[in-house]
């Protein structure tokens, strides 16, 4: 039996979490436009791009991507299929954790109006492995790196003390064992 | 060497080299700023290339378009920057969405006032990356020659496509000091993997087919593209299975063959939609599945086996799920499937559709005025089905499709998938400039006309013999068809009035014009236009105002609900597609 693909067939799309998201990886031809092309791919299909992590190669005449991608899983598979039909890709393939080692770092900036609170952070940041990379009477800038759920639950944590900002840099991912990313 | 010697050549110089190299035979084109030095490059290199001066863009890109699909062969499209660019993209999409090569050089400012909103500054390549396979935006004079020769590779093989290359002033006149033959470097472009054919799905295909007792074979455009109609038909016939194909599959498989079905889909004939319905197997052979074709998504083919045969990857599980994905060049697939298939008889079933063409053959009406169809019935009879037929988009293209039956491959050139008005002139010029010594007929409506028949200069002064028939009902006819249907028979934005008398028009521009009234006068008229050389000839057929292309699946509905006549209830409004 033929099975055409309807809506009914879809699971409804997943929260746009990027926990739940899906990873993907690429490697691209290092030029001027390539992630032009790229995200018109993304935008045409509604998916939005959560993260995107943009690096030279270790040729330097290409690219690696990693892009943080939450949308209908259902249809990734063609989006996956469209961006290795783009020339300036050299390959594009989905990644899930299990497969996969995902990390990010997040830099977090929180107010300091204690001597108290001060250690109290740091205690946390200390749990989290992180490390303390600014440091002033009124302020506090902190490192946290690793699994994305594990920055989450940094940062949710320190949600309770005055965060100044946040940036975090994105997934970056590369596949376990000698399988290639 | 002296300092103050001339260099030997400029990049437009190099860039027209390298295109007269390739076998470029045609440019089609229109002049400006930007463009200066690539457009004295044409007149100061010895080259084979023949320049065609258009009376706007978009006629260009058609012309290319028309060109390649009666050769195969794409031509270079030559304009300026900004406007000149902008103008192209109509032409861009309706070649990238049908699968077209072509090659298209615009002039571009020079690179140092790029975003800087210079005079005639367009971000064309930005503007362009949705509508191409691919396209460059040059930097460095002596890259030209190797990113030319990229485009024509990128753009002739796998599944074709437009490339589009824009060229800074200050690049293409500056001296070129490179290699003529630099090599291209293109590691993301694997097009050769096309030929290699995994073997497992071919097996599991032919095992799919050597079971089938109600096949349908759908024959697309990739398997006209692959050159693939000797194996198409050694499959049909011994799979003994009925043959339908696409509108761009036109030609693909003989539509005077017995096997054959005709055009299926929205406006395709009953049998052929019929035999999609009751079939226990569909194989594919270079059909994207386009919803103009499956209707309801879920209802197609759905007692059927699917295999999909394609060139492209992504195709797969697009819009059709099929049992067995093949993906490859067609004609090497198929080269691959006929060994493992077997010779069939399916008599009772070949008897079902023959049942179906007498009772649902495609007629129209003689009385109550003169009707498209039998303008378009009556040259195909004259011309023996033999003639190139290009067309506009809309209620005269669906019926050029039912009634002029194509028994070849590149003689019938439509816009399927952008469905582009006023393309169908443009194409047929560029068709007489690829095929001389054939007859090409535009079939226009008043309306697709219209947009380029500016063209027409273009078409005397080459002294083209092209045969333009409008056929004129005063109206946007398909859109008006369906406010008929589907908007209480509301007309919004259909009415033409105001269109010119099209004869006075056509001698205006120093062509001939003829003008059809009745239908007694069509057969000696055509015979009168077909009979005209020295020119392009316009023949200007009065048609009845409102009439319905039938059968119609309304968009999105499904194979099933077909109509084959007006319906006596009230429509739903379609909301499955446009």
């Amino acid at each position: 039996m033929a099975h055409s693909i309807t809506t009914a067939d879809k699971k409804p799309a997943p929260k746009v979490d990027i926990i739940d998201g899906h990873t993907l990886s690429m490697y691209v031809t290092n030029q001027p436009g390539v992630l032009m092309r790229i995200c018109q791919v993304f935008a045409r299909r509604a998916y939005n791009i959560d993260s995107l992590v943009v690096s030279q190669g270790r040729d330097p005449a290409f690219s690696r991507l990693t892009l943080g991608i939450s949308g209908d899983p259902a249809g990734l598979d063609q989006i996956v299929k469209q961006c290795n039909k783009l020339v300036d890709v050299i390959h594009c393939s989905e990644h899930t954790s299990s497969e996969a080692v995902v990390r990010e770092l997040v830099l977090i900036k929180v107010k300091l109006d204690s001597t108290e609170r001060r250690t109290e952070l740091l205690q946390i940041v200390e749990h989290f492995g992180g490390k303390t990379v600014d440091l002033t009477e009124t302020s506090m800038v902190v490192r946290i790196e690793g699994a994305s759920d594990k920055v989450d639950a940094a940062i949710r944590l320190l949600v309770n003390y005055d965060i100044i900002e946040t940036v975090r840099t994105g997934k970056v991912v590369m596949a376990r064992g000698e399988q290639d990313t | 060497m002296a300092s103050n010697q001339q260099p030997e050549m400029d990049g437009a110089q190099a860039l027209i080299k390298t295109l007269d190299d390739l076998g470029i035979e045609y440019v089609f084109g229109y002049s400006g700023g930007a463009a200066l030095p690539i457009f004295d490059a044409l007149e100061t290199v010895n080259s084979k290339i023949k320049f065609v001066l258009t009376r706007h863009e978009q006629g260009a890109t058609h012309m290319a378009d028309g060109y390649a699909r009666a050769t195969g062969k794409p031509a270079v499209v030559l304009v300026t920057s900004g406007p000149g660019a902008g103008n192209t993209i109509t032409g861009i999409m309706t070649a990238q969405m049908d699968s077209i090569p072509m090659i298209i050089v615009t002039g571009q400012q020079v690179t140092w006032m790029l975003g800087l909103d210079a005079f005639q500054e367009a971000d064309i390549f930005g503007i362009t990356i949705p509508v191409v396979k691919h396209n460059y935006l040059v930097r460095e004079t002596n890259d030209l020659p190797r990113i030319a020769r990229e485009a024509y590779h990128i753009a002739t093989t796998g599944r074709p496509g437009p490339v589009l290359v824009d060229v800074p002033k200050n690049i293409s006149q500056s001296p070129f000091t490179g290699d003529l033959d630099a090599p291209m470097d293109l590691p993301g472009y694997t097009p050769e993997k096309s030929y290699i054919i995994d073997p497992d799905p071919v097996e599991q295909a032919a095992l799919l087919i050597n079971a089938s007792k109600k096949p349908v074979i759908l024959a697309g455009h990739g398997a006209m593209i692959a050159g693939a109609e000797k194996e198409l038909m050694e499959l049909a016939v011994k799979m003994n299975s009925p043959v339908t194909s696409t509108l761009l599959g036109k030609g693909v498989f003989p539509e005077d063959h017995h096997l054959a079905l005709g055009m299926l889909g929205m406006h395709g004939t009953a049998y052929a939609n019929k035999a999609i319905v009751e079939c226990d197997l569909i194989v594919n052979i270079g059909s994207r599945f386009d919803d103009r074709i499956i209707g309801q998504a879920d209802k197609f083919g759905a007692q059927a086996k699917i295999i999909h045969i394609d060139i492209d990857p992504s195709e797969m599980n697009k819009m059709i799920r099929p049992d067995i994905e093949i993906i490859g060049d067609a004609k090497a697939v198929l080269t691959l499937l006929n060994k493992q298939v077997e010779t069939q008889k399916h008599d009772s079933w070949i008897e079902t559709m023959d049942g179906y063409k007498r009772k649902y053959p495609l007629a129209y009406k003689k009385q109550g005025g003169l009707r498209m169809q039998q303008v378009l019935d009556e040259i195909y009879e004259l011309t023996n089905g033999d003639a190139i037929v290009t067309t506009d988009v809309g209620q005269h293209q669906m019926w050029a499709a039912q009634f002029y039956k194509n028994s070849e491959s590149f003689k019938w050139i439509s816009s399927g998938g952008a469905g582009t008005m006023g393309f169908g002139f443009p194409a047929a010029i560029g068709a007489q400039f690829a095929c001389p010594d054939q007859t090409v007929i535009a079939v226009c409506g008043d309306g697709g006309f219209q947009m380029t028949l500016c063209e027409l200069a273009t078409a005397v002064i080459h002294k083209l013999p092209v045969k333009i028939l409008v056929l004129n009902n005063h109206y946007l006819g398909m859109v008006r068809q369906w406010q008929e249907l589907f908007f209480d028979n509301r007309e919004s934005g259909v009415d033409l009035e105001g269109n010119p008398d099209f004869v006075k028009l056509a001698e205006a521009y120093g062509a001939k014009g003829i003008n059809i009234k009745r239908p007694a006068d069509v057969g000696k008229k055509l015979q009168e236009a077909l009979e005209y050389n020295d020119g392009p000839v316009l023949i200007n057929a009065e048609c009845v105002k409102a009439d319905n292309v039938f059968p119609m699946i309304p968009a999105g509905a499904a194979l099933e609900d077909m109509l084959t006549e007006p319906p006596k209830y009230k429509m739903e409004k379609p909301v499955g597609s446009t």
